[in-house]
């Protein structure tokens, strides 16, 4: 599957990445290679295989469903780039 | 550990310990460049305080006083933990991962922050925002990574004990490249919680030492089952650090055909042969088996450890910690596009323009990510993007399942798998700088571990001509590290690769 500079555009936004002119080039070159590389799983006869997700197969790994201590919102908030006392603030959504 | 033995029989300080060390990084870490930060005042206030337990007979932990190193992607309130990335600069964790708390309750001395690749991603630890990690045998060359700060100071005697973490490799590589001991445990023998995640279904924490021994008994204090990590196992935690003297009866060995293929540096392929001749001298069966699956290993990783990497990134939006970029610089970014696209008369590409919230996010990560980390995002946002989810992000976990089946035929016929941790030793810094698939190779024989969840190990096993380390890969069944560290101790006990050391760098 070819990749294009196109795709490469595409995908820097759902990534919510801004790429440079440059990088953009790099880096349809390299995923395009990689890409390729990886292709070769295609080859491989998965027919009745179920998907691993995880290399532990537990399921239904259940807590108590009790009251606990959390983090206090002081401490949750104190790496934020900007906060208020009372939550994170963020540029505004809607405009103006 | 002799210098625990040492220490509890009060014959040497944990104060003097540590100032050792804190003198050996003094003198050698200008050269290596294994750490990230060091508080000095930090692990000798802590060093003085297990010395007077001790006087005073107070009951101490299992580790007390003695210095540990710990890679700075392991969440302590104490330490910065930057991940070796700008993103997370001025990041101070809110809590102790548990790793870092079992430690801590050991009443180890937590001597500093070691290097990584940024975000654990990568083989050689160039990856680090911050600085080059050289190999302490050559240091021209790369220390391997992603965990080369944690492998590079046990090599330099610059700490006895330091804690990795493996995804693909990132513990055992740096280890057989240093020449030291590195063991990545059973997926889910030891907690993740506090760990800040790269892929979740492959990451797991583990020791480097100088010796199986240590590693063992490192091992010991940092696994078990978590309430906090609830993909962590609810089993049995042998006591590593006393099974570990126990050599294997009647140990059946399996040699992997694909390990030998075209590719392997001659000189190592000589070493890791002469290791398994050890094996046979000392009682062992050797068997050769087939892992058919293994050559897609590298492919399968490359879909499926991206693809975690870039939800687990996804954090990272200049919202709630790290980095953020400069807001106004952003506005007047976008009103300049948006005049631009008005003047030419281009209104769809007005209407197309990000938000100024997406646009935050978007200058946010571009400032705060290394260009291997941006790789690495892109290339799972791809793999899990409309359209393409089947053919690679499903088909990957798919072939998973067939490289886990793999092992679990071999282990029905053997007890070990040996083989090498890479197919040559380290290499030149800078050497696979521009080509990220080479790098990847390079994983070529330690990430299947990580996708089938089993437990390996790296241990010394000889030198190039030119004098540098070679190490021997042992792989074991999921929860198989006793038999691991046993059949490591056989062959470390057989043999003095262990005890070589590189030369001082700086005196």
């Amino acid at each position: 599957m070819a990749l294009s500079r196109d795709d490469v555009e595409k995908v820097a936004l759902l990534a919510r990445l801004q790429l440079s002119e440059a990088e953009l080039d790099t880096l349809t070159d390299e995923l395009a290679q990689i890409v390729t590389y990886v292709d070769q799983l295609a080859e491989v006869d998965t027919g009745d295989v179920e998907p691993m997700a995880h290399a532990v197969e537990l399921s239904n790994v259940f807590a108590a469903d009790g009251v606990r201590p959390s983090l206090p919102r002081e401490q949750a908030l104190a790496n934020a780039p900007a906060h208020n006392e009372r939550g994170y603030l963020v540029p505004a959504v809607l405009g103006d | 550990m002799e210098l625990l033995s040492l220490l509890s029989a009060g014959e040497i300080t944990s104060v003097e310990v540590t100032q050792g060390y804190l003198d050996q990084i003094s003198a050698e870490d200008g050269a290596v460049g294994a750490f990230l930060h060091a508080d000095v005042d930090l692990a000798l206030s802590k060093a003085a305080e297990v010395d007077r337990r001790r006087q005073a007979n107070e009951p101490l932990g299992r580790l007390a006083g003695l210095p540990v190193a710990v890679k700075d992607v392991l969440c302590d309130t104490q330490m910065p933990a930057t991940c070796a990335s700008r993103m997370l600069e001025n990041f101070r964790p809110p809590y102790d991962s548990t790793v870092v708390a079992k430690l801590k309750e050991a009443d180890a001395v937590l001597i500093g922050r070691t290097n990584m690749d940024e975000f654990a991603m990568g083989g050689s630890t160039e990856n680090s925002a911050y600085q080059l990690t050289r190999n302490p045998w050559d240091l021209e060359r790369a220390p391997g990574g992603s965990s080369g700060g944690a492998a590079a100071c046990v090599a330099a005697r610059m700490a006895p004990l330091s804690i990795g973490t493996d995804t693909g490799g990132s513990i055992r590589q740096p280890a057989g490249l240093c020449g030291v001991v590195g063991l990545k445990p059973t997926y889910g023998r030891v907690s993740r919680y506090g760990l800040v995640a790269f892929a979740s279904s492959l990451d797991q924490v583990g020791p480097l030492a100088l010796n199986v021994a240590d590693a063992a008994l490192l091992l010991e204090t940092i696994a078990g089952h978590d309430p906090l990590d609830s993909t962590s196992l609810d089993e049995p935690l042998p006591a590593y650090s006393t099974l570990v003297e126990r050599p294997l009866e009647g140990l059946r060995l399996g040699i992997v055909r694909e390990h030998f293929a075209e590719g392997l540096n001659p000189e190592v392929e000589e070493a890791v042969r002469a290791a398994v001749a050890v094996y046979e001298s000392l009682g062992a069966t050797v068997k050769e088996i087939s892992l058919p699956h293994s050559k897609y290993a590298v492919a399968t990783y490359y879909v499926i450890a991206p693809s975690e990497a870039s939800s687990n990134l996804a954090r990272y939006d200049g919202i709630h910690y790290g980095h953020r970029t400069d807001i106004s610089a952003m506005q007047a970014e976008l009103a300049t596009e948006q005049k631009a696209f008005l003047a030419a008369g281009d209104q769809i590409a007005v209407d197309n323009m990000d938000s100024p919230l997406v646009r935050m996010y978007r200058r946010t990560r571009a400032e705060g990510f290394g260009s291997e980390v941006k790789r690495r995002i892109m290339l799972g946002t791809y793999a899990l993007s409309a359209g393409y989810y089947d053919a690679y992000y499903l088909k990957a976990l798919k072939v998973r399942r067939l490289i886990r089946q793999d092992f679990d035929a071999a282990f029905e016929e053997v007890d070990l798998i040996a083989g090498p941790v890479t197919a040559e030793p380290a290499f030149k810094l800078g050497q696979m700088s521009g080509d990220p698939l080479a790098m990847y190779l390079v994983d070529l024989y330690t990430v299947s571990a990580n996708l089938a969840g089993l437990p390996g190990i790296s241990l010394p096993c000889g030198f190039t001509t030119s004098g540098l380390p070679i190490g021997l890969q042992l792989q074991a069944a999921p929860l198989a590290e006793e038999t691991l560290i046993r059949g490591a101790r056989m062959f470390e006990q057989a043999t003095d690769w262990h005890q070589r050391r590189p030369e001082k760098k700086q005196s």
